[in-house]
């Protein structure tokens, strides 16, 4: 079966399907009109029953939404996440029978920049994209991908979790009923049916972002100046999904949202399983992909339509009239070996056809995923998370792990430039700087406590607010983000807070290695007592 | 000896991209001795419609992994796939399930 060129043309033929039309395998009596998982032939009523039982299914199950919280939907416009909207907004209604009961937000945000649209195009997307927003009747928030440059660096914190506390309750109900008194208590007039006539009488105007066109053309240029300094499509689209993830979150924030809701779908996060692993993000795939992510503290985002195909969402789509609206993206129209998300998702859906459980069995496998969480360390709690994906670190390898294999591969390949000599089996240090990064004036110190390899021409620059070499940069970051910044030609061109906050945790480690002898560690104080 | 037929073709989910942006076309398709089957139909399809990129709409003899096809809004599959015989009026729909949304 694995052999290289084995033909398959001759197990592989379809079984003739007869002429006369195929009965609901639920019903039994009308005519089926959609076959989904290869075998189940529905009719148009169960399916659209099955379609919107399993959403609420989904989210009863993962019992992590609470009566009366703000959730903040992200749709992008595309089938999957207008699918979304239009369940929350069926399953909010007043006469669906046990409705949903939380309080809806919508961001929707503008990518044109990046993938080189016209203002024209974008304008009218966006517009498109509105319409349909404005028929959900939910306050909304239309961001553009510019303003993820000026975003504060406090985004790339990781915010305590309000709700932590109350997962570890002992049932759901003892949960819901502690979040309600908790919230009753910090907001009184926003709550619940209250909640409800807050939002009605805000009007669009207010809950808009801003002005109508927030964005100049120099943020634009800014944008795909940043985009053009990466070098490969997987790179770019890493970094895209990095800034979107990031203006997300600021949203949520800021309008105060504890949950986001992505429109996911099982044969997207398919591809994104098997993609992530080839990007060296094995070690969050449990958090990438599964149903509730909580990486970012605060806010939880949550993936309710992981359950569905693209099969089953187009189909509905078309069926019921859901509108969607296609937006070009970095990928449209590129090559089947442009990128590694585009290579993986050409093999999933090619396996798919011929294979029909393949995409099933990889969500199935991705669902047994779960994060070994590490022992609290509340020593360094901050320095332990990956700088621009949030992350748990996963270079701080033992000395003799596969990762540190490839640093020294990579030190022994490279032409070393005239900086302060390291020996090779330094634990810890990523070797010298590669000879593509060194640019004029840089400060060339890869070891923070000597100064005599400073080569910049500011006096202190060790430790000053310049920008840091690329070297420290790399070993705030996991292993996926590191590559993803090799591939940019300079790193400087990133956003401002991405830098402002590598600096701020490079002083505050600098700090921490200095007077750690003075710190009173846990383990030591367990050893004295 | 077979009818011109009348479809109505319809793209959606970002296969009108190359179509040039038109998503609904009615086509008359000529006479011709056999019955118009599926696979005659893609092959016409890519002769006369497809602007550009052949390959990202069809592969072979059928469409591309990630096209959804639908006759009279009822998935091709139970309808035999590549041999469905066409009918005139007939509303075969396209939609493309590679972008995600």
């Amino acid at each position: 079966m694995c052999q290289v060129d084995e033909e398959y043309n001759g197990q592989l033929e379809h079984v003739a399907t007869p002429s006369v039309s195929k009965k609901c395998v639920k019903c039994k009596e009308s005519t089926a009109v959609l076959i989904i998982r290869a075998v189940d032939a529905f009719c148009r009523c169960c399916f659209k029953e099955y379609f919107i039982h399993k959403f609420r299914a989904m989210l009863g199950k993962n019992r992590i939404i609470f009566p009366g919280e703000k959730v903040l939907l992200a749709v992008s416009g595309g089938p999957a996440s207008s699918s979304m909207l239009s369940q929350v907004k069926e399953g909010l209604s007043r006469d669906a029978p046990k409705k949903l009961r939380f309080v809806p937000g919508i961001i929707h945000i503008d990518e044109g920049g990046a993938s080189g649209q016209s203002m024209e195009d974008r304008r009218r997307a966006v517009a498109q994209v509105e319409s349909v927003l404005r028929s959900s009747n939910y306050p909304y928030h239309i961001v553009y991908l510019e303003q993820a440059l000026n975003l504060p660096s406090s985004v790339l914190e990781v915010g305590s979790s309000a709700t932590e506390k109350l997962q570890t309750g002992p049932s759901y109900k003892a949960a819901v009923d502690q979040f309600i008194q908790t919230n009753q208590n910090l907001h009184p007039d926003l709550f619940l049916e209250n909640a409800w006539s807050h939002l009605s009488s805000l009007s669009m105007q207010e809950v808009q972002n801003g002005l109508s066109n927030p964005i100049t053309p120099e943020n634009t240029q800014a944008l795909q100046r940043l985009f053009a300094s990466v070098r490969t499509l997987t790179a770019k689209e890493d970094l895209l999904q990095t800034l979107r993830q990031h203006l997300i979150l600021h949203t949520a924030r800021t309008e105060g949202y504890t949950k986001v809701m992505m429109g996911d779908s099982c044969s997207r996060l398919a591809i994104k399983l098997l993609s992530n692993i080839s990007l060296g993000r094995g070690a969050s795939l449990a958090m990438d992909t599964g149903f509730s992510d909580s990486r970012y503290g605060d806010v939880v985002i949550v993936r309710p339509m992981r359950d569905y195909s693209s099969k089953e969402i187009a189909y509905y789509n078309r069926m019921f009239d859901v509108p969607s609206v296609f937006i070009p993206g970095l990928d449209t129209k590129a090559q089947d070996k442009a990128s590694i998300q585009r290579l993986t998702e050409s093999f999933v859906n090619k396996l798919q056809t011929d294979f029909p459980a393949t995409v099933s069995t990889i969500y199935r496998t991705s669902e047994k995923l779960h994060t070994a969480c590490p022992p609290q360390n509340t020593n360094s709690p901050t320095f332990d998370k990956c700088l621009m994906c949030a992350c748990s670190l996963d270079t701080n390898a033992e000395e003799f792990s596969a990762f540190k294999a490839t640093l020294i591969s990579e030190q022994l390949s490279q032409r070393r430039g005239p900086g302060p000599g390291l020996s090779l089996g330094t634990a810890g240090a990523p070797g010298p700087p590669p000879a593509s990064f060194t640019g004029q004036g840089q400060c060339r110190s890869s070891d923070e406590g000597q100064r005599q390899g400073c080569g910049s021409r500011e006096p202190g620059c060790c430790l000053s607010a310049e920008m840091p070499a690329t070297l420290d940069l790399k070993s705030l970051l996991c292993y996926s983000c590191r590559l993803t910044i090799k591939d940019m030609t300079a790193v400087d061109i990133l956003p401002q807070y991405i830098l402002a906050e590598a600096e701020r945790k490079k002083r505050r480690s600098h700090m921490r290695k200095e007077i750690s002898e003075f710190l009173l560690e846990e383990e030591d104080e367990a050893k004295t007592s | 000896m077979a009818a011109p037929i009348a479809l109505h073709l319809e793209f959606g989910g970002g296969a009108e991209l190359l179509f040039d942006g038109v998503k609904e076309h009615h086509v008359i398709l000529p006479d011709q001795s056999e019955p118009w089957d599926m696979k005659q139909l893609l092959v016409w399809i890519r002769a006369n419609l497809l602007k550009e990129r052949p390959e990202l709409f069809v592969q072979g003899d059928t469409v591309r992994p990630g096209i959804l096809v639908l006759i009279n809004d009822a998935d091709w599959e139970l309808m035999g796939e590549l041999r469905y015989e066409l009918q005139d009026q007939d509303n075969v729909v396209f939609i493309s399930t590679l972008h995600g949304g």
